[in-house]
């Protein structure tokens, strides 16, 4: 296979991140957008390995390995057990509607490529095409924090912006060094599980996960 | 010369960090005697005591032997511990081993009906203050020094809110706490400008790097404000009267005695060793600034009800007569007087270490008082003396010596600070000299109007007859209290009679700063500075007088009295009902300062009414740069936090969209 089929691999691939990210933004049930996120996770996982592979880079390998465990196994099964065990796997609708915020969402991601257009040029990697891809992607994740008022798709959208940045990464620069991604990789499993207890927490005070109640908490 | 292991016992630095490092165990190990109350009064005070004393001792010794520095591995890394003792560090630790010594054996006595717990904490706050104090004075670098300065401000800040139950007294410690961090950052920057660009903080640096005037006096205005917040330095002073009055009284004692003087210490420190220039204005601007809170404290003390506020108004005053001579020495020193600038300093010097002394010895009398009767405003005391003689004649010694009489020793440092004024007239400026004179008249209402307050806080507390019925069952302060009152009055009598050796001692120290020392041109038994004809002053001889015909009068009057005694009422001038509430009160022994002096304070008066059933009279003088200064700053700050505050709605949506704007602006920017 030549290094022009891997990459025309990678930018599909991009293509279906882009794509799932948008499938994030207009999911309501709790369920499938673990579904998503579990799905978003294994697209990633298989372009670093896609990358490491045509590029020669081997400790994209463990990059690889560590969002497939991470992102793609670890993480979506305690969010399954999480939403099990507290039943909330009801249709929640957003703050804003979904037709909007897919409006708006476009517009966000032609910002994004417009942003990188200067900085994939400076670039000098194969894959820096799909830095707009990932930026959007970053962008479309803080959205979804934005419009959703219940805590598990706030937690999924904070996980999907680390899929993004990751993304970024490999696409700008082949990947941060292995020592900060191993970093990266520990705060965000030490991050759901500090949030996953705050969501119980939250539950036991308000008896709901609508994070509205969370209002009451400021001065006077 | 700089060794670095800790504990060897090779010099003075060593040993005095040694007393640290005990103090630092005394404190933490009185946490572990939580259940043991006799313990931790009994043991764990008197312990400290001692550390105190080996702190005197150390500084004695350290006045004599030639400077020794260490360096510790303490702290962050590369970043070590400098700690240096010269002449300077060893007279401050002398004044705070001397007067922390006899208030820390008052404490043992003091502390005896405290519940063990909170006991326990007071303790670890106590020693931990003492530890810092010590620090601050053998910091060789300025992150030591702020380490030091900061364990310092913090341990007093719990000490001050020993008794946080109190609403006033949570709001005097805030109030402490936010001077005193507002000084300490001025520090900061101080010390930031003084290492002048090399990176490096410890002192010997800052002694060889050269500055131009401008840097100079900027170090020097940052220093004069975060030392004279420290101090209380008009206008920073508003702290002093909350907070004394809010603490336990050795606690008091401790801060007013002890903890403004490390202020001074550190003023002389950066002023004159650490800055290579000195400039003149420094001087006059020292001088105006002290007169002014001389003048200010000492109208506010004349016009207080409550025994201990009155004693934290006449600490503002001391200050303001220190840093005033302070200001005097670097006018001489700048003008190239030598010999006078060390008359100067010797003066503040003296008055610092007088200071600590009677200052000390009067806010643990005021605890005694305290203890006995449970009230601090002087409208509900009187009388004492009968009921706690010893208490009221230790009182009296240190009430005479702040009032500046001879034979105790407030007296010489005035009597030879007022020479320094005097001997104005060679300098090269004219209009200093012009201005001077004024100045000494100033510095001697001060001291004339130090005396009227001290007649005012002795005369209505402890003479007279009780206000109260209560204060009939006034007990006497405890042995070990007494102890304490007897080693600072001790303190006060021998600074007083033997100024002429306490001025040699005095010499390593002077000629440090100065280059000079002052001679004495008496012999051991007088004191005349600069020359023997124009003043002197023989402190035994004056004594030996007094004693003479005091003992004379007494046995004259003894022997021609005729042995009838005759018991009726006085004349009564015509208002047959006398009561205990009709003698002189605070307010009214206060009255005609407040009258001449209005236009300072801000004066709140209830006054009855002549049908009123039951009349009430109040009055307060409050302080009138608290309104004009204070609230604005207050006001301000208040409106800028409640703008700040509308960003917090407590929607998390709304956090989120504050990062994604500021996300996409700095995208947007940034790739511009």
């Amino acid at each position: 296979m030549t290094l022009a089929y891997h990459l025309q691999i990678v930018n599909l691939l991009a293509a279906l991140l882009l794509l799932i990210s948008f499938a994030m933004l207009s999911q309501r049930r709790v369920v499938a957008l673990v579904t998503l996120f579990a799905w978003q996770g294994a697209a990633l996982a298989t372009s670093t390995a896609i990358v490491a592979w045509s590029t020669d880079q081997h400790h994209l390998y463990y990059s690889a390995a560590l969002t497939l465990l991470l992102k793609v196994i670890a993480m979506p099964w305690y969010f399954y057990r999480l939403v099990r065990k507290l039943n909330v796997n009801r249709v929640v609708e957003p703050m804003i509607n979904i037709p909007t915020t897919m409006l708006i969402g476009i517009v966000l991601v032609i910002f994004a490529f417009n942003l990188a257009l200067p900085i994939s040029e400076i670039s000098g990697t194969v894959t820096r095409s799909t830095l707009g891809i990932a930026m959007a992607i970053v962008l479309l994740s803080f959205l979804m924090m934005i419009t959703r008022t219940k805590a598990i798709p706030q937690v999924i959208g904070f996980l999907a912006m680390e899929n993004g940045l990751f993304f970024a990464a490999t696409s700008a620069t082949y990947g941060m060094p292995l020592v900060v991604e191993l970093g990266v990789a520990l705060d965000v499993l030490v991050g759901v599980f500090v949030l996953g207890i705050f969501i119980f927490q939250i539950r036991e005070t308000f008896d709901s996960l609508d994070l509205k109640h969370m209002e009451k908490l400021r001065e006077k | 010369m700089t060794e670095s292991f800790p504990l060897l016992p090779d010099g003075p630095v060593q040993w005095a960090w040694g007393v640290v490092l005990f103090w630092l165990a005394l404190g933490f190990s009185a946490l572990l005697l939580q259940g043991s109350q006799r313990l931790l009064s009994r043991l764990v005070f008197p312990l400290g005591a001692l550390g105190a004393l080996g702190i005197a001792g150390v500084g004695a010794a350290g006045m004599v032997l030639p400077a020794s520095a260490v360096i510790l591995p303490i702290g962050l890394p590369d970043l070590p511990f400098h700690l240096r003792l010269d002449a300077l560090s060893a007279f401050f630790m002398v004044l705070l081993g001397g007067a922390s010594f006899g208030i820390t054996v008052y404490a043992s006595g003091y502390f005896r009906s405290m519940a063990a717990g909170p006991l326990a904490l007071l303790a670890l706050w106590y020693h931990l203050f003492l530890a810092g104090m010590v620090t601050v004075l053998l910091a060789d670098d300025a992150y030591a020094f702020m380490v030091a300065w900061e364990v310092m401000a913090l341990s007093s800040y719990f000490l001050v809110t020993t008794d946080h139950k109190v609403p006033e007294i949570r709001f005097a410690g805030f109030l402490y706490l936010l001077i005193a961090h507002v000084g300490a950052v001025a520090l900061l920057l101080a010390f930031g400008v003084l290492q002048g660009g090399h990176g490096d903080y410890t002192f010997d640096t800052m002694r060889l790097a050269e500055m131009t005037p401008f840097w100079a006096s900027v170090a020097y205005l940052l220093v004069l404000f975060g030392f004279g917040a420290k101090a209380g330095l008009v206008p920073m002073h508003v702290w002093l009267p909350e907070a004394h009055p809010a603490a336990p009284s050795p606690v008091s004692a401790l801060m007013s005695g002890v903890m403004l003087k490390t202020a001074i210490y550190g003023l002389l420190r950066v002023t004159f060793d650490l800055i290579n220039i000195q400039i003149g204005w420094w001087g006059t601007l020292a001088l105006a600034l002290g007169l002014i809170t001389a003048l200010y404290g000492v109208i506010f003390a004349a016009v207080q009800s409550d025994m201990k506020r009155l004693l934290a108004w006449s600490s503002i005053e001391n200050i303001g007569v220190i840093i005033a001579a302070f200001g005097l020495t670097l006018i001489f020193y700048t003008d190239g007087k030598g010999a006078l600038a060390a008359l100067t300093l010797t003066a503040l010097l003296y008055h610092a270490l007088n200071h600590a002394f009677f200052k000390g010895l009067l806010f643990v009398g005021t605890g005694s008082v305290l203890h006995a009767t449970g009230v601090r405003q002087m409208g509900h005391l009187g009388g004492l003396m009968r009921f706690m003689p010893w208490t009221a004649w230790l009182t009296l010694v240190g009430a005479l010596a702040i009032a500046g009489l001879p034979p105790l020793n407030g007296f010489v440092s005035e009597w030879l600070l007022l020479q320094a004024f005097l001997l104005t007239p060679g300098l090269s400026h004219p209009y200093l000299n012009m201005v001077i004179p004024v100045a000494a008249a100033i510095v001697a209402l001060a001291a004339a109007l130090a005396a009227y307050v001290m007649v005012k806080f002795f005369g209505v507390i402890f003479l007279g007859q009780p206000r109260d019925p209560a204060l009939h069952e006034a007990h006497e302060a405890s042995w070990p209290e007494r102890l304490g009152m007897l080693w600072l009055a001790a303190g006060c009598v021998l600074l007083g009679l033997f100024p002429a050796h306490v001025i040699g001692w005095l010499s390593p120290v002077v000629r440090l700063l100065t280059n000079q020392t002052l001679v004495n041109d008496g012999s051991w038994l007088t004191l005349a500075p600069v020359s023997a004809e124009r003043a002197s002053y023989a402190p035994l001889i004056f004594f030996a007088v007094v004693t003479g015909v005091v003992l004379l009068t007494y046995l004259w009057v003894r022997r021609v009295y005729h042995g009838r005694v005759r018991r009726s009422d006085p004349w009564d001038c015509g208002y047959p009902e006398q009561d205990a509430r009709m003698q002189d009160s605070a307010e009214g022994f206060g009255q005609p300062i407040r009258q001449i002096f209005e236009v300072f304070m801000k004066v709140e008066r209830e006054t009855p009414d002549p049908f009123d059933r039951n009349p009430r009279y109040r009055g307060a003088s409050l302080d009138k740069l608290w309104f004009i200064l204070y609230e604005p700053i207050e006001r301000v700050t208040g409106w800028l936090s409640q703008q700040a505050g509308r960003l917090q709605h407590g929607r998390i949506q709304w956090y989120l969209i504050y990062s994604f704007a500021t996300l996409i602006f700095l995208l947007v920017f940034t790739t511009r």
